[in-house]
């Protein structure tokens, strides 16, 4: 409900306060920065996502994010659909197929190996996109005793949207202002909340290689996952907003029909 | 209902059904002939829309029922597949989402234009009294919606609003502990506000009716406060009333799907797209943007108790508006001082609003905002308890015009006629 919508100005406002307050008390004001200025091509009434963004945006998020981040909501045959990255149907069924899902309980109801090891399968396009970890406890235990987010809903899920998960992604390797120190274990990220994030940089130039030629700087990286994320927290959008052209032509013809008939029901009564 | 039925049945069905279950009759009488003064403006066509929010409301509520499933665990990810998986469910959820924003723009809209006018007055007390219940239900049915897609801020507004009654000397922790149906919100307690979400909405639907049935006898109030007294000073409500009102209401509709289409969010808080999790409290707990004056007055009282007090009282306070207002003009038009106590009101409603959409200790133009909540929530007590009886005996209203009738054809006459 807040509706902070800071400007540039504003921005500005906070650094200058938080220079100000070091200077009075010695101590750093750690409230995160407003997010920088990035522009987007689904924002906007008629703004769509960039297929390729969306495209490039699930390499970034398959081999640089699902290390330690699931998008629990996301299913394969997603991918495929209208609206969204829109892989053809033998691409996406190619993309399951590379991926591994716990099988089900086998012949015997064995659901692990003789050693203990989990059984996979191959995913197919009815499956979720599979989670890099079990459960809390062991995300946990992989990172430091910090749990990653799920990502699927992570752009609705932040006040600032997708502007503010850039500002994030690309918001790593700034000096921290003399006098703040980096707490043990965590990375310096002033566009997180106190600060401190449990993150690591999680990308850096060609981190993956585009197939299609894209130069992948960390900018271009973070902009094209954005560009998925949002897509996976919203993959009705640009259905949404083609329904809502439609709606609010009619509506609009229907009131300019009804206030004809306003005005002349009342012709002789004003 | 209001003056004798003017009702003649056509065909013989019509007679035959007349002498049994005259529900055409009724019809006609409510919604065809129905006397209807002529010069309702803009704000009375808020009754019709309002009509229309709650059968919306309830509509999209009965399908998303159909696809949600009231289980802690299971709760958030239903939600997110209507979201996904089902056939235009994101319409339907954001209808229902954004729908209820609407409903609330819409009756503050009414209640302030009740209150301008002077609607409350007698003959039409009950009408008013009814009003205000509706509006305690649709605020208890909002409370209970919001809950339920079981984000963070649903979790957490429960456990706020649910924590209010603990305040209750004695018994407060006990009635807490009934209303979850466990030690703390939980699985029980989402149950059972899916039930009563479900439950609230047709007993509103009910009380509307007798909302609608208290107007039907003395009719409707109008901009000029003075009473109806000749035919010359109504229309009949079809179609006079029934094409203003669907003009009206379309131009509404647009506004709601504007934001249903484009801004489907705007009302929404970021954190209750993460899901319900009781070890992780959310750094600003905020109700929804209609319930925020009532929750700027609870945080401006240091004491939780007095608070409640507060905040109850608020409301209860508007069922005595009918008595508290002494003066014998209605509308605010022929009200000099009091109309200007009444944009006073508006300004300290909507500052209460914006205090309570602000954390505890926001300090804005070097005022911190609780002060301003402070004054604000006395200014309201005060418009109802202090102004309202005060204004009426010493004001000197302006002269009434002696019809309606005259008014309006006077205003459009080359010679206004005194």
């Amino acid at each position: 409900m807040r509706l902070t919508h800071l400007s540039l100005g504003s921005a500005v406002l906070a650094l200058l306060t938080t220079a100000s307050a070091f200077a009075a008390e010695g101590a750093i004001d750690t409230k995160r920065l407003h997010p920088k200025a990035v522009e987007f091509s689904f924002e906007g009434p008629f703004g769509t996502y960039d297929r390729g963004a969306l495209q490039r945006g699930y390499q970034v998020y398959k081999e640089v994010c699902a290390a330690c981040h699931a998008v629990e909501h996301l299913a394969f045959h997603n991918l495929a659909e209208p609206g969204g990255p829109e892989f053809t149907e033998a691409q996406t069924r190619a993309l399951a197929a590379a991926a591994k899902v716990p099988a089900e309980p086998n012949d015997r109801g064995e659901t692990t190996d003789d050693k203990g090891t989990t059984l996979t399968r191959s995913a197919t396009l009815a499956d979720h996109l599979p989670a890099p970890f079990p459960n809390e406890n062991a995300a946990r235990a992989n990172n430091n005793n910090s749990l990653p987010p799920d990502l699927s809903m992570i752009v609705k899920a932040r006040e600032g949207g997708a502007a503010y998960v850039y500002s994030i992604l690309t918001g790593f390797h700034e000096k921290a202002p003399t006098g703040f120190k980096v707490t043990e274990g965590k990375y310096f990220n002033p566009y997180f909340e106190g600060w401190n994030i449990s993150m690591p940089p999680p990308l850096n130039a060609n981190s993956v290689t585009y197939s299609d030629g894209t130069k992948a700087t960390i900018e271009q990286e973070a902009h094209d996952v954005v560009t998925f994320l949002a897509w996976a927290a919203e993959p009705k959008m640009e259905e949404r907003k083609r329904v809502g052209f439609g709606v609010i032509i009619f509506l609009i013809a229907l009131a300019g029909l009804l206030y004809a008939a306003y005005r002349k029901v009342w012709a002789d009564k004003h | 209902m209001s003056g004798p039925s003017t009702y003649k049945p056509n065909s013989g069905f019509e007679r035959w059904l007349d002498v049994r279950l005259p529900l055409p009759r009724l019809l006609h009488d409510t919604i065809h002939t129905f006397p209807t003064p002529r010069n309702l403006n803009i704000w009375y066509t808020f009754g019709g829309i309002l009509t229309f929010c709650l059968a919306v409301q309830i509509v999209t509520g009965i399908v998303l029922a159909m696809h949600y499933v009231a289980n802690a665990g299971l709760a958030f990810n239903s939600v997110e597949s209507i979201m996904r998986d089902v056939n235009y469910g994101w319409l339907i959820r954001y209808m229902h989402a954004n729908g209820a924003s609407m409903f609330f723009l819409a009756v503050y809209i009414h209640m302030f234009r009740g209150l301008y006018y002077g609607s409350y007055k007698a003959p039409r007390e009950l009408i008013w009294i009814i009003g205000v219940l509706i509006y305690l239900l649709m605020m208890a049915t909002a409370f209970f919606g919001y809950v339920l897609p079981w984000g963070q801020m649903s979790f957490w507004g429960a456990t706020v609003i649910t924590n209010l009654f603990s305040a209750i000397p004695v018994v407060g922790t006990h009635i807490a502990t009934w209303l979850w149906g466990d030690f703390a919100v939980g699985d029980a307690t989402l149950n059972r506000f899916f039930s009563l979400h479900y439950l609230l909405p047709f007993i509103i639907a009910g009380v509307v009716g007798l909302h609608i049935w208290a107007l039907h006898v003395p009719g409707n109030n109008n901009p000029l406060g003075i009473d109806v007294k000749s035919p010359q000073d109504t229309v009949p409500f079809h179609p006079y009333y029934t094409v203003k009102d669907a003009f009206y209401l379309t131009l509404f509709v647009i506004l709601f799907a504007g934001f249903v289409f484009y801004a489907p969010e705007f009302f929404g808080n970021a954190d209750n797209n993460i899901p319900a999790n009781p070890l992780v409290t959310p750094p600003d707990i905020v109700p929804e943007w209609y319930l925020l004056p009532f929750y700027a007055m609870l945080r401006s009282i240091p004491n939780k108790l007095l608070g409640v007090i507060v905040m109850g009282g608020a409301i209860v306070t508007l069922v005595f508006l009918p008595w508290l207002d002494t003066s014998r003009v209605r509308s605010c038009r022929f009200r000099p001082l009091m109309k200007q106590f009444f944009w006073a009101f508006v300004v300290a409603c909507v500052l209460l609003g914006y205090c309570g959409s602000q954390s505890v200790d926001a300090v804005k133009f070097g005022i911190p905002m609780v002060w301003v909540a402070r004054v604000a929530s006395l200014y309201y007590y005060a418009f109802f308890w202090l102004i309202l009886p005060i204004v009426g005996l010493i004001e000197t209203p302006k002269k009434l015009p002696a019809s309606i009738a005259q008014s309006v054809l006077g205003d459009s006459a080359a010679a206004p006629a005194e």
